[in-house]
């Protein structure tokens, strides 16, 4: 790609979705190394088709990439069975919203409530853990959705469907725990 | 709309993707149907936690960098247009075509320029993009991408991400606590969003280089917020925030007592 305005019209359209980018690819691969891994090759992918790209929604056309990239990942590298359930971001999570209860016990009880919905997350199966990130932390539009997957709207629908049941049935159990 | 249609409709219903006859139709049988309503409260619910529960995950600061020295050729600086249009006219030697050319053009403009005023200007734009950008900061879970009241965290969480370091000020003392901050993209380029609170009300302060803006700052209003531009040692700031505007220029005026100028 010599061409500089290609060069600046990356820069400006694609660089600065690198969040959601590796937002993505962090919740798929489930792991902080292989996700910047799959975002770089994601980058460097993008970079080379991108003189072709004439769409108007870089941030959906880079997330089909970020998807694909990982995906031929997951197929080389299968995750290892014994998968612990230990995730760093867990235990890394913010407990942030000032407008809230700020007491010790309030803080700590929504810190184990933010863990509990994000090993349940972490836990769905891949295919309605895709949809529940582009569609809950991504805030795409089915239609996004539709595109970066590659399937039908009406499959997007039933899939967030399902897979917002499945986490109301992983939760559950948990709530009454705590 | 059947009782099965509407269960299988209730996920797009939640996430306002249905047309609007749909939507009535479908609150129609709501109104009737105890376990649709049921069902719908689930999904609510776990779209909601799955929205609070800060689940975003943010790249961490290196993998820019690293994607940036991996691709092919170094991306080159950002050139505006302005400068673009100062090199193409050192570019062309000021022989009297091309001035014949310019007066031309000049005509051109003259007539054009009624056209031209009512679009809107580079700053109504601006501020336009502000109020949304604002906006947009408060909807999504996007406020901060680094949360913190400490500006010996904020400060260096910029470090790599910008071209400029971006003075950062604590202004807790005064009623105005920094919260956090962001990285934004905004008027063709990354800036620095420090993220300060009065009271209930977010601030949003963006800076980034320029000189532009002037020394005094005066606060205009649009939709209900409040906005506010002024330039001091090389940085732009704009301020903006749903408070009034004694609390924004309060804010401001601490701003600047602390900040370098």
């Amino acid at each position: 790609m010599a061409d500089p305005t290609n060069e600046q019209r990356f820069k400006t359209q694609v660089l600065p979705h690198l969040n959601s980018a590796f937002n993505v690819a962090r919740w798929l691969t489930r792991n902080d190394q292989d996700a910047q891994d799959v975002t770089q090759e994601a980058y460097l992918r993008a970079y080379k088709f991108f003189p072709g790209f004439h769409g108007e929604n870089p941030r959906a056309w880079l997330l089909a990439i970020v998807r694909n990239t990982f995906y031929t990942w997951y197929r080389q590298n299968r995750e290892p069975a014994s998968d612990t359930l230990f995730d760093e971001a867990i235990h890394s999570l913010e407990t942030s919203n000032v407008r809230q209860d700020d007491s010790p016990e309030a803080m700590l009880i929504r810190r184990e409530s933010q863990q509990q919905v994000h090993l349940a997350l972490r836990n769905l199966p891949l295919e309605f853990r895709e949809v529940m990130v582009l569609r809950e932390l991504e805030e795409l539009s089915y239609k996004e959705i539709a595109s970066i997957i590659g399937i039908p709207m009406g499959t997007v629908m039933s899939r967030l469907g399902r897979g917002r049941q499945q986490l109301a049935a992983l939760l559950a159990p948990m709530k009454q725990e705590a | 709309m059947d009782h099965q249609q509407v269960l299988e409709l209730l996920p797009a219903y939640l996430d306002q993707e249905l047309s609007l006859s749909e939507t009535r139709e479908l609150e129609r049988h709501l109104e009737g149907c105890e376990a649709c309503r049921r069902a719908d409260a689930l999904q609510r619910d776990v779209s909601t936690q799955l929205r609070q529960a800060g689940l975003r995950i943010d790249a961490p600061p290196a993998l820019l960098q690293s994607i940036e020295a991996a691709l092919p050729r170094p991306i080159e600086p950002q050139i505006s247009l302005g400068e673009r249009f100062r090199l193409w006219l050192a570019s062309r030697s000021s022989n009297w075509a091309a001035l014949g050319a310019m007066a031309m053009s000049l005509a051109v403009l003259s007539i054009s320029v009624n056209l031209y005023r009512q679009i809107p200007s580079p700053e109504q734009r601006l501020t336009q993009e502000l109020v949304d950008d604002h906006v947009r900061s408060l909807q999504s879970t996007h406020l901060f991408d680094v949360i913190s009241t400490d500006k010996h965290t904020v400060k260096p969480w910029f470090n790599g991400k910008l071209d400029f370091a971006p003075p950062v000020i604590d202004l807790a003392q005064q009623g105005y606590p920094l919260v956090g901050g962001r990285l934004d993209f905004l008027n063709g380029r990354a800036v620095a969003v420090m993220v300060y609170r009065y009271k209930l009300h977010p601030i949003n302060l963006y800076v980034w280089p320029g000189n532009n803006a002037g020394q005094t700052a005066s606060v205009v209003e649009q939709k209900g917020y409040h906005l506010a531009h002024w330039s001091a040692a090389g940085m732009t700031y704009w301020a903006i925030t749903d408070a009034g505007a004694p609390e924004l220029n309060g804010f401001i005026t601490d701003l600047r007592a602390q900040a370098p100028s």
